[in-house]
């Protein structure tokens, strides 16, 4: 199954996030590098972190005379994206964009501009809601400046150092609508965004090493009224800077509009350390790139046994898998469980140890809280299924099973759950033993008791704690209960 | 066959005739390199054909030509051959300027593809020719070395903007030369010095390591004394390159063996709507090669190509437009010429201020205004919808015609300064062959004949894309009328 033959999900309105009685507008630009192994116009590595300027050749390096050759595979990753995202993958040029900056070796960068590849599309939220994607479109990357002296920013500083290995590096700009109305679906959003990027191989959207970027623009109203102005803001490096910057820019748009002010367009940065965002630029006039079609590239026309195979060749997407794993649960999609199995990438194993024979909700919990969250799968499903079964048939308690899976992950996630619970000594007790432990605890706390026959749950605990502490552990915590309840009724 | 021979008398040289006799050991390669060097020597500090003479490389490379020979190796179909570049196609290690000085200094760490594949056909490259700055001009006189002079009256210009290939194989400094054409840069200096300039179709000779002027339009392709040779050096340097994404995949045409056909049967248009401005003797050597055609088996027809006159006002949007951001990369960061200043901003300003001359700024304004938001739709988007206008009705005149005839330049060569100071009448002189470069055509210029004061004139011949064959099978025939 892909993503066009998904079923439609339940779609829910975003919560609207409201500061003073002004509702917060959101659009988001995300910038994602592609995973390719060349650059997107020449044949140099794209590898993050090497000796800067090496990998380069006259055609990054933008020397006179250099022509670029798009990179097959870039536009590839941009067809896969594009059907992950429900985009109209079309027929689409390049357009040069003119401005003059030192790190931008041709000083203009070659993009794509009224014609992108991937047109108009949707993201759908594991919280339920959809946001709108007007288009991704590709682009080569910029060198990289590094200002020497000052405060490492350009102003004060003595000198910098470009490092173009980054240039010519293939990205991908993902443009939302401005369908976002909280700090909290704008992270929901980056986060959904980059499980896509990395589940389909398009970009490792490591936010940390700058391949997957993101801009906010900010903008606030009252409810039922059009548009406020809004405010970019760049380069936010991570899912909580995000959400930080756009609660920063809303309350000060709130505050400049209470105080009687007006909103600039303009492009602000998010200081993290001050929590504040404050102006780069101002777009008075709104910037003259000079686009134009790039002349020394043709158009990109992927036929449609590309685009077919292509689609065909998509995994299983997050939004897919989670409702799998929730049917299977019997939950929400939106159910945290579900969340953190898929975001684990846990639900494959999930399905495994169902499918071995395992006891859906208890695999689930054990693959939630009781085994560890990243690396390799710690398990074999066989032996989690076989776990769950002896916990379904009381033959073990939660806490037992616990500790079997413990040993059963250090002896490298296989082995015989019912020998390991043997070998601790968790032999199934039986009914008469467990009887009389309960008698006993009941003898030793008569005050307790007395509660509990006047209809106190409280106390429940305390019976229960004192038969596993007699069991060590062995006894099930509900059929303790069951006895006592049944205590109750026969002194009744 | 010494150096000492009167060059304007004597027969001279073909390409064809220089690598048939090395490739067969009758001449060393060096020799046919020393009599040319020798000529060079004696006049090219008069002419200004060069910027760069490489002797020491070409001699080396003569000799290695010589020693494949001698162990029975061959170098190639231009075996020995002395070629000039003009001096922006990049040559590795080896300075490439554009007659500019923001590029002081810059060595290309690469060869662009024609330079490669003339290499691997056994040429040996003579020297870097003198050019009006980045290609912009039709007299050279734009060069930021000082013009170079026209070898067959040196008061007057070769034309441009490739004048110093065209000027080096005129005066016999090398047996054929590469220029480039964005909008008549090599078919009007080769009419002007009275050599054979071709611009092929677009897309047929790999634009890879040419110094981009006006990208679209750009296209390299050969000067020589015979229509013979510029066949065999297109058929050398032409055909795909995966290195140029707007290189046709295919390989260049055979037109050598077309050359012997003859016309017969041939329909050759005579545009009636073309514009006016050639002087009478270039008009009456255009009938000429008419009835020339004609008694050779041709016929002649007449057509109409309206948008033929609107080329000139659309090119000089479209190739400032794109010259705008060709020429941004030149901004003192990374190579060329650097005037220090207090700022990046600043540097890059003085640098540019300094390094480009008063034509290059001219059309960097001209286009950056062209594709200026609110200009862009009335200017540059106007003069793309002229450009489909003129394919249109190229080929509306190609369905009753083979080839198309028209002068070249509208005048033979002119005066130094006659024309330095009108921008607007130097852009004249490409009035007939910029329609063509805007269809994405080719072109070619033959010498047939001259006009005033004994000066060569040139008869432009226009075929559609890819015509190529046909095109040089006519060129051949106006050639051995000459004969």
């Amino acid at each position: 199954m892909n993503a066009s033959t998904a079923p439609p999900a339940a779609i829910s309105v975003a919560e609207v996030q409201m500061v003073d009685g002004y509702e917060l507008v959101i659009g988001l630009e995300c910038h994602a590098e592609l995973h390719t192994a060349t650059k997107i116009f020449c044949g140099c590595p794209n590898n993050f972190g090497d000796e800067p300027n090496t990998n380069v050749c006259p055609v990054c390096l933008g020397l006179p005379g250099s022509l670029p050759v798009l990179n097959r595979n870039v536009v590839e990753l941009a067809i896969r994206l594009g059907s992950a995202l429900h985009c109209t993958v079309q027929s689409s040029i390049f357009h040069r964009k003119n401005y003059f900056y030192p790190d931008m070796p041709k000083d203009y960068q070659v993009s794509q501009y009224d014609i992108p590849i991937d047109l108009g599309g949707y993201l759908d939220l594991p919280s339920g809601s959809r946001v709108g994607i007007t288009r991704a479109h590709l682009e080569e990357d910029t060198g990289k400046s590094s200002h020497q002296g000052g405060d490492g920013r350009l102003h004060g500083s003595s000198g910098s150092l470009v490092d173009y290995n980054r240039a010519g590096v293939p990205l991908l700009e993902i443009v939302s609508e401005p369908d976002v109305r909280s700090a909290d679906q704008a992270r929901e959003y980056l986060t959904e965004l980059r499980a896509i990027l990395e589940a389909t191989g398009v970009s490792d959207a490591k936010m940390e090493e700058g391949s997957l970027r993101c801009d906010a623009n900010v903008s606030v109203r009252k409810p039922g009224a059009p548009f406020g102005t809004r405010c970019e803001i760049k380069n936010l490096n991570s899912i909580r800077s995000l959400g930080r910057a756009i609660e920063a820019e809303a309350r000060r748009q709130v505050d400049v509009i209470e105080s009687g002010g007006t909103i600039r367009q303009e492009t602000r940065h998010f200081d993290e350390r001050t929590g504040r965002t404050h102006t780069l630029r101002i777009k008075e006039n709104s910037d003259d790139y000079r686009y134009f079609p790039e002349p020394d590239l043709v158009p990109v026309v992927p036929d449609e046994a590309w685009l077919a195979r292509a689609r065909a060749a998509l995994p299983m997407l997050p939004a897919e898998r989670r409702a799998r794993l929730a049917g299977a649960l019997g939950v929400p999609p939106s159910d945290e469980i579900v969340g953190v199995l898929v975001e684990r990438g846990r639900d494959e194993l999930f399905f495994a140890a169902v499918d071995a024979g395992g006891v859906a909700d208890r695999v689930a919990v054990h693959l939630q809280h009781n085994l560890p969250p990243d690396g390799p799968d710690p398990i074999r499903p066989g032996a989690l299924a076989a776990l769950t079964k002896m916990e379904a048939a009381g033959t073990l308690t939660a806490t037992q099973a616990k500790a079997v899976l413990v040993d059963l992950v250090a002896a490298g996630g296989d082995g015989d759950p019912a020998a390991i619970a043997a070998a601790k000594g968790f032999e199934a007790m039986s009914s008469g033993a467990l009887d009389a432990f309960v008698d006993a605890a009941i003898a030793a706390q008569p005050e307790a008791w007395a509660k509990y026959l006047a209809g106190d749950p409280k106390v429940v605990g305390a019976f229960v704690g004192s038969v596993m502490k007699a069991t060590q552990g062995k006894a099930d915590g509900k059929a303790v209960t069951a006895l006592l309840e049944a205590r109750r009724a026969a002194s009744a | 066959m010494s150096a000492t021979d009167n060059d304007n008398v004597r027969e001279p040289d073909t390409a064809l005739a220089v690598a048939a006799d090395v490739r067969a050991g009758r001449r060393t390669a060096v020799a046919v390199l020393d009599e040319h060097l020798a000529r060079i020597a004696k006049r090219d500090g008069e002419i200004h054909a060069f910027n760069l003479v490489l002797t020491d490389q070409a001699r080396a490379a003569a000799a290695e030509i010589d020693r494949r020979v001698a162990t029975g190796d061959d170098p190639g179909p231009l075996a020995g051959v002395p070629i000039a570049l003009k001096d922006n196609m990049c040559t590795r290690g080896i300075p490439t300027t554009c007659s500019s000085k923001i590029l002081e200094g810059w060595r290309p760490p690469y060869d662009a593809t024609v330079v490669q594949r003339l290499a691997a056909a056994g040429a040996v490259v003579v020297g870097k020719t003198n050019l009006d700055e980045f290609a912009m001009g039709s007299s050279t006189e734009n060069s930021a070395f000082g013009p170079t002079r026209n070898p067959l009256d040196v008061s007057r210009v070769p034309g441009g903007s490739s004048g110093g290939s065209a000027a080096a194989v005129a005066a016999g400094f090398a047996t054929v030369a590469l220029g480039s054409d964005t909008g008549g840069s090599i078919r009007q200096p080769a009419a002007l010095c009275g050599v054979v300039g071709v611009k092929p179709t677009y897309g047929l000779v790999s634009r890879y390591g040419l110094v981009a002027f006006a990208s679209s339009l750009d296209q390299i392709g050969p000067f020589s004394h015979t229509v013979a040779d510029a066949a065999a050096l297109l058929e050398v340097i032409g055909g795909h390159d995966p290195m140029d994404s707007t290189s046709i995949p295919q390989p260049f045409p055979d037109v050598s063996s077309m050359l012997e056909r003859g016309v017969d049967g041939l329909r050759i248009g005579r545009i009636t709507d073309l514009p006016a401005g050639a002087d009478p003797d270039v008009i009456a050597r255009l009938d000429e090669a008419f009835t020339v055609l004609e008694k050779a088996g041709a016929r002649i027809v007449e057509v109409t190509v309206p948008a033929f006159t609107y080329g000139l006002t659309a090119y000089y949007l479209i190739a400032p437009a794109e010259a705008s951001s060709n020429l941004a990369r030149y901004d003192g960061v990374r190579y060329g010429l650097r005037v220090d200043a207090p700022d990046t901003t600043r540097m890059m300003h003085a640098s540019r201020t300094a390094g480009f001359g008063a034509e290059v700024k001219r059309r960097i304004m001209l286009g950056t205004y062209a594709l200026s938001a609110g200009y862009y739709d009335a200017y540059y988007g106007k003069a793309l919808k002229v450009r489909r206008l003129i394919a249109q009705d190229f080929a509306r005149a190609y369905e009753h015609a083979d080839v198309l005839l028209t002068p070249a330049s509208p005048s033979v060569a002119f005066a130094f300064g006659a024309k330095g100071d009108n921008p607007l009448a130097m852009y004249l002189c490409d009035v007939y062959t910029i329609p063509t470069n805007l269809a994405g055509h080719p072109g070619m210029s033959v010498p047939f004949g001259s006009g005033a004061d004994g000066l060569p004139v040139g008869v432009q011949l226009l075929a559609p894309a890819l015509g190529e064959p046909v095109m040089f099978q006519v060129a051949a025939e106006l050639e051995r009328s000459r004969r």
